[in-house]
């Protein structure tokens, strides 16, 4: 059965990696639906977020591949329920059709989005949200003509209590301090 | 599984900090990690490196190839046969391109190998500068990592870095490209081995409860069947297997690349798996009840349909990659690991036992294929000498104790299938990719990791054409490389499937060879020409007692077959005996 599956993907910030990890899917033919990446909470940790949408079985199998990337740290798959996620999107409008009616600024307070910036010509609104709430959002101020929408990639932090990778690290310079 | 660590060399870094090059640099570098043999083709991007091998040829032997491809593929042959991680060099573009093919054979067959490539400057980068390429870019699926050096004081670290991943956890080939500008630069070098890489782990340790759960399954099975890969090579854990199967009395058939990690003649190696290997490890592996996978990946050439193997079977999968667990067969029981760790473990948890009856079962097939394959493979009827006979006689008369190259094709099965083995480490073939081309670089190469033991190199006569320029570097070597050319004037495995699949439509295979005793002589290698059986004895005979490098050429039967055989899409156990 498939499923939307997100994968936490800690590394070292090096050239060239997402090359390499964006590889594991394509050579797969699995889509990524979306992509963030950004530092960690660890210095020097670099974080990629992936949202896929497939079968357990086949997301098991590209955390296999991905961790074998040298430079990969470690990575972790969650399920949408596992996750607290965000998108953020930005709508660019005529101004004209901001002043025209009410409605436009209903749906900013009714969406709980808020307005980033107004000149004479356009202004421009941006949302946080599911992506579902995002792009309703987008359907019903496309009715005035959205000029340009861009959504960002999922961003997400566990629900969990205990910091896996932060445990993890730990875990490693213990067996490592034994090598030594 | 860590191969063997090479010994450090004593020349190397008499001070603590010196003031050199990056390319005196490189070459330091490649002292403190043992290296004092490597292949390589020089060119305008890695000149200064090669500038200063210059001074350094008292301590690394160099060989100079006729192509970058053979380079590679000497440097796995070397790998393979010693267990140690082979070098090679190249310039950059070109250079570079040429090495790709060996690159990707290296990474499939897990063969430990460090590629150096020279690049251009750095200020370059990105220009499109004469010559410029971007390997890195090329290589990164190909190699187990990768980087590119464009300051010169990157280069022990990155050197030092290369080696370790190069040779430790699941071996592979590492590439590392150096700019122009970082080899002429000066620095104060120092030298630090790396023995771990934060992100790296290269092996986990072997999971008491998993072991014990393998070998529960283990003393409750009825037909259990080991399958062996190179992974107990690769691990130096030979002698732990031998214990193991002995102790568990469980029959052994190994993969292609599992070749030599048993002898041939011990009693419990059952025979070859796969596409064209022994009819009874395939059969039997649908009506085994436990697999046990030591050091193998499933190879869809091992497999066959993958829906329809192992039916009745759990299985227990021995592997240091945890990629390698469920990737195409489910494991009951993995066992993630070094199993070099993971035999001994489980051979103290195994109850001893003889499986007699389930051994004879393999038997009884062995007892079939000789009917229907293998006596008339090594003492035809027909007049038309076969590859099989012809192997035979070559591993006979080196005692079962010679070095096995093969090319790819139909010598190369039949040669897997045919040549015995008493040692470890005494095959050499490309698995993964299945290179033609592959088989004289890497002779040579292994030749010259192994000078003292005898390496006979089967080759077709249509993959010899694919890097025969190295017959040059073996003149100028004078490796004493036994080429033992299978010459049925076709692209024989190509042939057989037209045959089998395709209504004997012979679409270009069919190959107009040039007169290769001719051109052996032109690169001074001696030979001898067979197409009657009767001088075949006295052939093999002058090829054995000559000293030096030698090309046999067999006219062997055009359109032979080889048996069995899985279909494509059947499963294993609808292999096919004729
Ligand atoms: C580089 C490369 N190109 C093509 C193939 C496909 N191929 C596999 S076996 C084979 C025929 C090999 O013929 P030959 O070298 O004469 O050996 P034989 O099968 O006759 O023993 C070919 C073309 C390959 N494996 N490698």
């Amino acid at each position: 059965m498939k499923q939307e599956f997100t994968l936490s993907i800690y590394s070292e910030n090096h050239v060239g990696l997402l090359n390499q990890i964006t590889t594991v899917f394509t050579r797969r033919h699995i889509n990524i639906e979306s992509l963030n990446t950004s530092e960690s909470a660890i210095p020097g940790i670099h974080k990629f977020t992936i949202v896929v949408f497939t079968s357990r079985d086949q997301v098991n199998k590209l955390l296999g591949q991905i961790e074998k990337i040298i430079d990969v740290i470690k990575a972790y798959v969650f399920t949408t329920d596992e996750i607290i996620h965000e998108e953020v999107a930005l709508y660019k409008v005529k101004t004209e059709s901001l002043l025209n009616s009410n409605e436009i600024e209903r749906l900013v307070r009714q969406y709980g989005a808020r307005i980033l910036e107004v000149t004479s010509d356009y202004t421009v609104i941006e949302k946080t949200g599911h992506k579902a709430d995002t792009q309703e959002l987008f359907d019903k101020l496309d009715n005035f003509g959205v000029s340009q929408f861009v959504r960002s990639g999922r961003i997400a932090v566990t629900k969990l209590k205990e910091e896996l990778l932060s445990n993890y690290l730990k875990k490693l310079e213990k067996q490592k301090s034994l090598l030594d | 599984m860590e191969t063997k660590t090479q010994p450090q060399t004593k020349e190397a870094n008499p001070m603590k900090k010196q003031r050199m090059t990056g390319s005196e640099a490189v070459m330091q570098s490649l002292l403190h990690e043992g290296v004092d043999l490597l292949f390589g083709y020089p060119g305008g991007a890695i000149m200064p490196i090669y500038d200063a091998l210059y001074h350094y040829q008292d301590k690394l032997n160099h060989v100079l190839v006729r192509h970058e491809q053979g380079a590679v593929h000497a440097a796995q042959g070397f790998a393979r046969v010693t267990g140690k991680v082979g070098v090679c060099m190249v310039t950059s573009g070109p250079g570079a391109t040429n090495a790709v093919t060996g690159i990707a054979d290296a990474m499939v067959d897990s063969t430990p190998m460090v590629v150096i490539s020279g690049q251009v400057a750095s200020p370059l980068l990105g220009t499109d500068a004469f010559q410029e390429t971007d390997v890195v870019g090329i290589t990164q699926p190909i190699t187990k990592w990768n980087y590119q050096v464009k300051r010169a004081e990157e280069i022990p670290e990155a050197i030092a870095k290369a080696f370790y991943i190069a040779r430790s956890g699941r071996p592979g080939p590492v590439l590392i490209d150096i700019t122009k500008d970082a080899q002429f630069a000066q620095i104060d070098y120092e030298y630090k081995p790396v023995e771990k890489v934060r992100s790296y782990t290269p092996a986990t340790p072997t999971k008491k409860d998993k072991v014990a759960e393998a070998a529960r399954l283990i003393n409750l099975a009825k037909k259990p069947l080991a399958l062996v890969g190179q992974g107990v090579v690769l691990g130096n854990a030979e002698k732990e297997l031998k214990t193991f199967l002995e102790k568990s009395g469980i029959p052994a058939a190994w993969t292609l690349l599992g070749l030599s990690a048993l002898p041939t003649e011990h009693e419990l190696n059952v025979g070859m798996l796969g596409m064209h290997g022994n009819y009874g490890p395939n059969v039997k592996t649908n009506e085994s009840d436990l697999i046990i996978a030591i050091g193998m990946r499933f190879d869809d050439r091992v497999t066959g349909n993958v829906q329809k193997y192992a039916t009745n079977a759990k299985v227990v999968h021995l592997e240091i990659d945890p990629a390698e667990i469920n990737k195409i067969i489910y494991a009951d029981v993995p066992v993630v690991g070094n199993v070099k760790e993971s035999l001994p473990m489980l051979t103290a948890m195994v109850s001893e036992n003889e499986h007699t009856d389930w051994l004879n079962e393999f038997r009884v097939c062995d007892k079939v294929e000789n009917q229907k394959i293998i006596n008339e493979e090594l003492f035809p009827s027909k007049k038309g000498m076969t590859m099989g006979e012809v192997i035979r006689r070559v591993t006979d008369s080196y005692g079962d104790d010679a070095i096995m190259v093969t090319d790819v094709g139909q010598h190369q099965m039949m040669a897997s299938r045919y040549f015995k083995f008493k040692n470890t480490r005494s095959v050499v073939t490309s698995g993964g990719l299945g290179t033609m081309g592959f088989g004289l670089p890497a002779a040579l190469g292994a030749q010259m990791g192994q000078p003292e033991r005898p390496v006979c190199l089967f080759v077709g006569d249509g993959g010899f054409q694919m890097t025969i320029q190295e017959l040059g570097t073996i003149f100028q070597t004078n490796a004493p490389v036994k080429i033992i050319l299978l010459n049925n004037n076709f692209l024989g495995m190509v042939r057989q499937w037209q045959e089998m699949f395709f209504d004997k439509r012979y679409a270009s295979t069919e190959l107009v060879n040039p007169d290769f005793q001719m051109i052996a002589k032109g690169y001074g290698v001696a030979g001898a020409i067979v197409d009657d059986r009767d001088n075949l004895d006295a052939a093999v005979q002058q090829m054995v007692s000559h000293d030096g490098p030698f090309l046999l050429e067999v006219k062997v039967e055009k359109e032979g077959n080889v048996f069995p055989m899985v279909p494509t899409g059947a499963s294993v156990s609808e292999i096919r005996l004729e």
